[in-house]
């Protein structure tokens, strides 16, 4: 793509920046398009399934949170790059992974522990 | 000051350190958000059977504005894409197209989804007066139907029906451009209490204002009704419709006695919305958090452009991250309060 540059000239990619690494990411720029792509076309899905009887609610529900999980998996691995981050990072979200999923099952401990009479009715 | 390690990978970590710090903060954000996911999950289970909603979002609306999001994701990341390929202008139209989707998904949210709700009423029948609003529930149909029941009425508030003191609701009604007229129908010396413009309705706030004044009690609400509320043994009624039908012809008249609670689709009017409003006013505080920045990037950027093109892209990078996070909690926030 050709630029208007005025009379300020472009900075250029230093030595250690190569010509190699610039044509990578304009290799990547195809496949954010199509990344894009094919997370609306999955919003359109998720949204069609969610009319679609799946013999139950908790069925329903699953099968929308599969699509949302592989959807959130694609914004996380190409757009966020983690596909091709470093370790540490992994790292980090390995804990993060841990410790939200007991939160999640701290809070479900409740059900093991009900109080029964407090409320008249439950909305 | 000079913060070490802006363009450069640490040795150590193998990320220069800006990229470092935005995944820790993420990571925190993910503990934020999940605290409030685990909560929507444990309030969702404690409900009773028929009390968590479906089919009060508005769905089109609110694809619209997770494509809006998607979209905002796909230009963040040319932007920086178009840094690191030195293409200046490119980059300020790609952060500019983002900037406006930010801004589109907070005007949909703020001045349309919102206030719609706001203006919206509701009152959940007391589960042993059910069989009197028959009509209206239809819960002989949908246990037929193998359904959960359906506890409440909703629709736009025309009318209230009150007992108290003439001359004090009047002064109020002045106020707030409502008219008082007895009541026809009523044994008791009773008023009704309406917009002055007859087909505005009496905002929900407003009648709690007016039912909570000195002497002043509560009969009745006069409610013209939702289509599935009107019509509720209508089989198309059992599931939400993909684009949500208008309200009815049809009003109904609901005793406050039979009342469990109600109002507007406030925070208070349920656990379904409180959790909604807490969720989706986190998430819009974050596009907001996200748009400020970029602005900031899109108006005081070239300098450090010109200076180290390479720092400019990590920082734009950084604000991605950011802004993918918040696209990614919207994926999870779309599907559980609109469509199931």
């Amino acid at each position: 793509m050709s630029e208007s540059h005025g009379h300020k000239p472009e900075p250029h990619a230093g030595a250690a920046e190569s010509h190699d690494a610039l044509r990578d990411v304009s290799k990547h720029v195809k496949g954010y398009l199509y990344v894009g792509g094919l997370l609306l076309a999955f919003t359109l899905i998720t949204v069609a399934l969610s009319y679609v009887n799946f013999g139950s609610p908790k069925a329903n529900i699953v099968v929308a949170l599969i699509v949302a999980t592989f959807k959130a998996g694609m914004v996380a691995a190409i757009f966020m790059h983690l596909k091709e981050e470093k370790i540490t990072i992994w790292r980090f979200l390995f804990f993060t992974a841990f410790f939200v999923t007991g939160l999640f099952l701290l809070t479900l401990l409740n059900f093991s522990d009900p109080i029964f009479g407090t409320t008249r009715t439950l909305h | 000051m000079q913060i070490p390690y802006e363009v450069t990978a640490r040795p150590d970590t193998g990320l220069y350190n800006a990229k470092l710090g935005i995944w820790l903060f993420l990571a925190s954000e993910v503990m934020l958000f999940g605290g409030l996911f685990s909560a929507y999950v444990f309030l969702r289970m404690g409900a009773d059977d028929g009390y968590w909603p479906h089919g009060l979002l508005n769905v089109p609306v609110g694809t619209f504005n997770t494509a809006v999001l998607i979209i905002s994701s796909v230009t963040i990341v040319l932007a920086w894409a178009s840094l690191k390929m030195r293409r200046w202008s490119q980059y300020k139209l790609y952060l500019g197209i983002t900037i406006a989707c930010g801004l589109l998904f907070l005007v949909v949210k703020l001045g349309y989804e919102y206030p719609q709700k706001f203006q919206h009423f509701g009152a959940f029948i007391q589960k042993d007066k059910w069989a009197k609003y028959e009509a209206y529930l239809g819960n002989e149909h949908l246990k037929k139907e193998g359904l959960p029941p359906r506890p409440e009425i909703t629709g736009h508030l025309e009318a209230v029906e009150i007992e108290g003191e003439q001359e004090t609701v009047e002064a109020f009604a002045r106020e707030n451009d409502l008219v008082v007229e007895s009541a026809k129908e009523s044994k008791e010396p009773a008023l009704v209490v309406h917009n002055k413009e007859e087909e505005k309705g009496v905002s929900p706030r407003i009648a709690e204002h007016l039912v909570a004044l000195d002497g002043v009690k509560l009969l009745s609400f006069e409610v013209k009704l939702d289509q599935v509320n009107a019509d509720p043994d209508n089989r198309d009624n059992d599931r939400p419709h993909f684009i949500p039908p208008a309200l009815s012809n049809k009003t109904a008249k609901i005793e406050a006695e039979d009342v469990d609670s109600w109002s507007a689709f406030f925070p208070k009017h349920s656990s379904y919305f409180s959790v909604y409003f807490t969720i989706t006013g986190l998430h819009g505080l974050h596009v907001l958090g996200g748009v400020i920045v970029m602005t900031y990037f899109f108006f005081f950027g070239e300098k450090l452009y010109r200076r180290n093109p390479e720092h400019m892209a990590n920082r734009i990078e950084v604000c991605g991250l950011f802004w993918h996070f918040v696209d990614l909690v919207w994926i999870f926030v779309f599907p559980i309060f609109y469509l199931l």
